[in-house]
């Protein structure tokens, strides 16, 4: 296996990073820009390595699995929220502006801690399979039956990467701290469907039958646009809010 | 330095890490789990294809149990697993579906009545039994006789770790986040936690622990073309290895997957070709078949990956200007089947190569993929040398993998090993060896030694760069121990790592930001992965023969006569430049399937004369226990249920059982 050869097609990139490093005092937030060569099916991931290594090691961001699957990598592309590793440069002008996700913490330059933003969601809404006797589950026996048209149904609403652009890209969530989003209630959607999990109507309603909840949504579909699964996400929302207004 | 006690250090969030961690607590340990990124952005959620158990609901899969199960992993290991954590784990591995079925991973399900399937190119129809619907279904996969692969559509691995980390949340277990342990606190041939470094601060602090569990998953990043996450670059085998009394367990064994995109290495799963895709080559000619007649595009991922790599030396590749690969062709199964059950493979198609796999060829070409070697432990976790240190899944070596692993035991294991070694850490904690004493200063220590090295990093003296060093090994590793390996590329890369790890003490920063700093994270890994590297690289330089994905040109044959040893590095001297290797002997005598053929891949093997004594003496047991069924039978052949926690010993219950 030789070396790959990488051939370059001529386009000279402006990347425009919004810089900021919290762990330094004397840091302020300011633009710095890259100028890089364009490769051949050059992504992001690849564009910001390339940076890192040759122009500014000190840059920060995140990647894991650089295949879209991980949900480490959101950022905002100039100005729409996305998922930088499968970004394809060919597909952006000259000029790329990155920008770390808004309403999470800063952890820097395009680094944002939405690990702990998500597990806050995830305790505060109890995102799990609530059901008697758990621990000691029969294991031997043979599973309980679902129908296969459920079960694809749940992995729809699953497939959820918890990212964070839906947020990033939510008029609510950049105004109210405590507003749980398109990824906390499509969560509660996805539970809420599921047979395994006794919790009542009710017992969703008191979770997110507010403004932090399914009534802080505005209806601007930001959230379903940004999604880079693709999930319904608004129809799930006014499905949710629909089903809470009966409860 | 801030000091944080807890009973059970889980170092990891992965599948394996996290499963550990709520068995431990649910015995009433205290827990802290780390990890270098949120929990379920671990590897483990990159998993696609399926999680292999013998449930055997579906038609593909019926008649299937743990014996086909124990069969085809220890044919695919190449001989080379522990056959008592083969039994362990083929036992478990229902049970640990089933468990996560009712924690709520939305597995598969068999829909009763007629579906088409695609066999050899072909559609067929099949009628899937009543009493089935509504069970967990499963897909083929390559090296099994069986269906047995049980899936979420082609998001196993996510579906599982959002489950598994959704349990983890509500059983109230801490996730450090963006912690990384960067060496292990040990005395007297005890291990007593970690030091760990914050990844957002750059601070240090220790973490100690009566039982500290790596969890770490694989290093596929040693290698430039790996279908493994960015972060996985093995710093937990790193830091077990340089306490230099914790062994590594075949390091050699390195597997590489033949469907990763090229030139990417992005990959694409094994369902592709388990659901009835074809690999094809420059010309459209479907060549699997002529090299391997009996499971053609199926048969171990060692074994396919190297028939590729044959066929492109011999002149038949697609060319692109990337260079050259074969084709991986799924067209045929449909776009309604690609739609659901592998729309990720058609996201990846669609992002990373700008194709419709419903109406284009993939390029695929082999990448490094699974490391089946890992932090040597015996069958409950433990390693035998370092006292209150565990490790489960793949940065594990208990060694249910042999030279080679099977496309669906990884995940499988991962769960099954943290249903283990959880209980394994419990009970080390309840007992009296579980108590620890030990002093702060020993603690201060560990965090100063640490601290130090650091400094030297960052001292301006040096001249070498972190990330060229990186590029450098990583080529290194892909041109000369990747598939085909032979004596002078071996040796070269033994002398390039040398001298790579030689420079590595040179590094010099370019950049003192306050924080975390990515350059020094690169710098202080690349000295840990270079290691890590070459005990893979001088294991393979000393293995004269082929097993499993270890392929030798110059010793094309397995030889069961010299080579039915497991190799172990350690680095017991932190100058030297080589790892210590010894071996350990796997016992004939005490296998329930002697070796054999795998039924694919090379027939002809060097034989130890154990195999044939041990034969005889199995058919004289079974002959002598008369008539008796499959569980009687295997018992008298070599008992294993007494190796696991009672709760897990029950007979697993089947469609079609008799009341
Ligand atoms: C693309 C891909 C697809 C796959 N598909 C399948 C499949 O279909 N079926 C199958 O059976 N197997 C599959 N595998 C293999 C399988 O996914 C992995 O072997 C398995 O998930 C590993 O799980 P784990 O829990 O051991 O480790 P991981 O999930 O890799 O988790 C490792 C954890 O350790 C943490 N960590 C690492 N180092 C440190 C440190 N120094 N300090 C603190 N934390 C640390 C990480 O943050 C992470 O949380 C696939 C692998 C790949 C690469």
């Amino acid at each position: 296996m030789s070396a790959i050869p990488v051939q370059q097609v001529g386009r000279t990139l402006y990347i425009h990073i919004l810089r900021h490093n919290p762990c330094d005092p004397l840091s302020e937030a300011h633009l710095q820009t890259f100028e890089l060569e364009e490769a051949d099916a050059m992504t992001l991931f690849i564009a910001l390595n390339e940076i890192r290594e040759n122009h500014d090691p000190s840059l920060q961001f995140d990647f894991v699995c650089r295949a879209g699957i991980c949900g480490s990598c959101g950022m905002i592309i100039n100005g729409r929220p996305g998922l930088a590793c499968r970004t394809l440069t060919k597909d952006l002008p000259d000029n790329i502006t990155l920008a770390p996700l808004p309403a999470f913490e800063l952890i820097g330059d395009l680094s944002v801690n939405t690990g702990k933003w998500m597990r806050g969601m995830s305790e505060q809404l109890e995102t799990w399979v609530h059901s008697q006797g758990l621990e000691n589950a029969d294991i031997d026996s043979l599973e309980q039956t679902m129908e296969p048209e459920l079960a694809e149904q749940l992995y729809e609403l699953e497939r959820c990467i918890e990212c964070g652009c839906c947020i990033a890209a939510c008029g609510t969530a950049l105004m109210r701290e405590d507003f749980i989003g398109a990824v906390g209630l499509n969560q509660i959607t996805r539970f809420q469907l599921d047979p395994r999990d006794q919790r009542s109507d009710a017992q969703f309603y008191q979770l997110v039958g507010d403004d932090s909840g399914v009534f802080g949504c505005m209806t601007l579909l930001g959230c379903e646009d940004m999604c880079p699964k693709q999930l319904p996400l608004a129809t799930q929302i006014a499905f949710l809010r629909r089903r809470m207004a009966m409860v | 330095m801030q000091i944080i006690y807890t009973d059970v250090l889980v170092i990891g969030g992965g599948l394996a890490g996290q499963r550990a961690a709520i068995g431990a607590k649910r015995r009433g340990q205290e827990v802290i789990v780390l990890s270098l990124v949120p929990a379920k952005r671990s590897h483990s959620s990159a998993a696609q294809g399926g999680m292999q158990a013998s449930l055997g609901n579906c038609l593909g899969g019926s008649g299937d149990n743990e014996d086909i199960h124990f069969t085809d992993t220890v044919r695919g290991s190449d001989w080379g697993a522990d056959q008592d954590v083969v039994r362990m784990f083929t036992h478990t591995a229902p049970k640990a579906i089933r468990e996560l079925a009712a924690w709520g991973v939305p597995w598969n399900r068999v829909q009763r009545g007629d579906r088409q399937i695609t066999v050899n190119g072909e559609k067929q129809t099949i009628t899937e039994k009543d009493e089935a619907h509504g069970l967990i279904t499963s897909r083929n996969f390559g090296g099994t006789q069986k269906w047995r692969a049980c899936y979420v559509a082609d998001g196993t691995g996510h579906a599982m770790l959002y489950t598994m980390s959704n349990q983890a949340i509500a059983a109230n277990i801490p996730v450090h986040e963006r912690m990384e342990a960067i060496a292990l606190i040990h005395q007297d041939g005890r291990c007593c936690g970690a030091i760990v470094r914050n990844l957002m601060t750059g601070e240090l602090l220790a973490y100690v622990a009566k039982a500290t569990c790596i969890a770490t998953g694989g290093f596929g990043r040693i290698y430039r073309v790996s279908t493994n996450a960015i972060i996985n670059e093995g710093m937990g085998a790193a830091i077990a290895l340089e306490t230099g009394i914790a062994t590594l367990g075949n390091m050699e064994a390195i597997q590489f997957h033949p469907t990763g995109i090229f030139p990417a290495g992005i990959l694409v799963t094994e369902g592709c070709r388990g659901d009835g895709g074809l690999l094809l080559d420059g010309s459209q000619h479907r060549f699997m078949p002529d090299y391997e007649p009996e499971k053609a595009e199926l048969a171990s991922r060692d074994v396919v990956s190297r028939r590729m790599e044959e066929h492109i030396t011999a002149g038949h590749a697609a060319q692109s200007r990337f260079g050259e690969h074969l084709w991986l062709d799924i067209r045929l199964l449909g776009a309604q089947h690609i739609n659901t059950k592998l729309r990720e493979v058609k996201e990846i198609c669609q992002y990373f190569l700008g194709v419709d796999p419903a109406h284009d060829l993939i390029p695929v070409r082999p990448a490094q993929h699974y490391s089946m070697g890992g932090v040597r432990t015996n069958h409950r976790g433990e390693s035998p040398q370092l006292r209150g240190l565990f490790s489960a899944g793949e940065s594990a070596c208990w060694d249910m993998h042999g030279f080679n692993r099977l496309g669906g035991n990884s995940v499988a294991e991962t769960v099954v090993a943290g249903m283990i070694v959880g209980e394994s850490m419990a009970d080390f904690c309840d007992s009296a060896d579980g108590a620890l004493n030990i002093s702060t200063s020993l603690v201060e220590h560990f965090g100063k030694q640490q601290q130090q090295q650091l400094g030297i990093i960052a001292d301006p003296a040096g001249n070498e760069s972190a990330f060229a060093l990186m590029k450098q090994m990583q080529e290194t590793m892909t041109a000369n121990v990747g598939i085909f390996r032979d004596e002078p590329r071996l040796q070269e890369a033994v002398t390039t790592l040398q001298d790579l790890q030689r420079r590595s003490r040179n590094i010099r920063l370019r950049s003192s930001a306050a924080g975390a700093n990515p350059e020094l994270v690169a710098a202080y890994r690349v000295q840990r992965m270079l290691k890590l590297a070459q005990c893979v690289a001088y294991g393979a330089l000393q293995r004269n023969e082929s097993r499993g994905a270890h392929f030798r040109a110059d010793y094309p044959q397995r030889n069961d006569l010299d080579w039915m040893r497991r190799t172990l590095a350690s680095w017991p001297d932190a100058e030297a430049d080589l790892p210590t290797l010894n071996y350990e002997d796997l016992d004939i005598m005490r296998m329930e399937i002697p070796p054999g053929w795998r039924g694919y891949g090379a027939r002809d093997y060097i034989d130890h004369p154990d195999t044939a004594r041990r034969q005889q003496q199995i058919d004289t047991l079974l002959g002598e226990l008369g008539p008796a069924d499959r569980y009687q039978q295997q018992e008298a052949v070599m008992p294993f249920k007494q190796l696991l926690p009672e709760h897990l010993r029950g007979t697993n219950q089947r469609l079609g059982d008799e009341e």
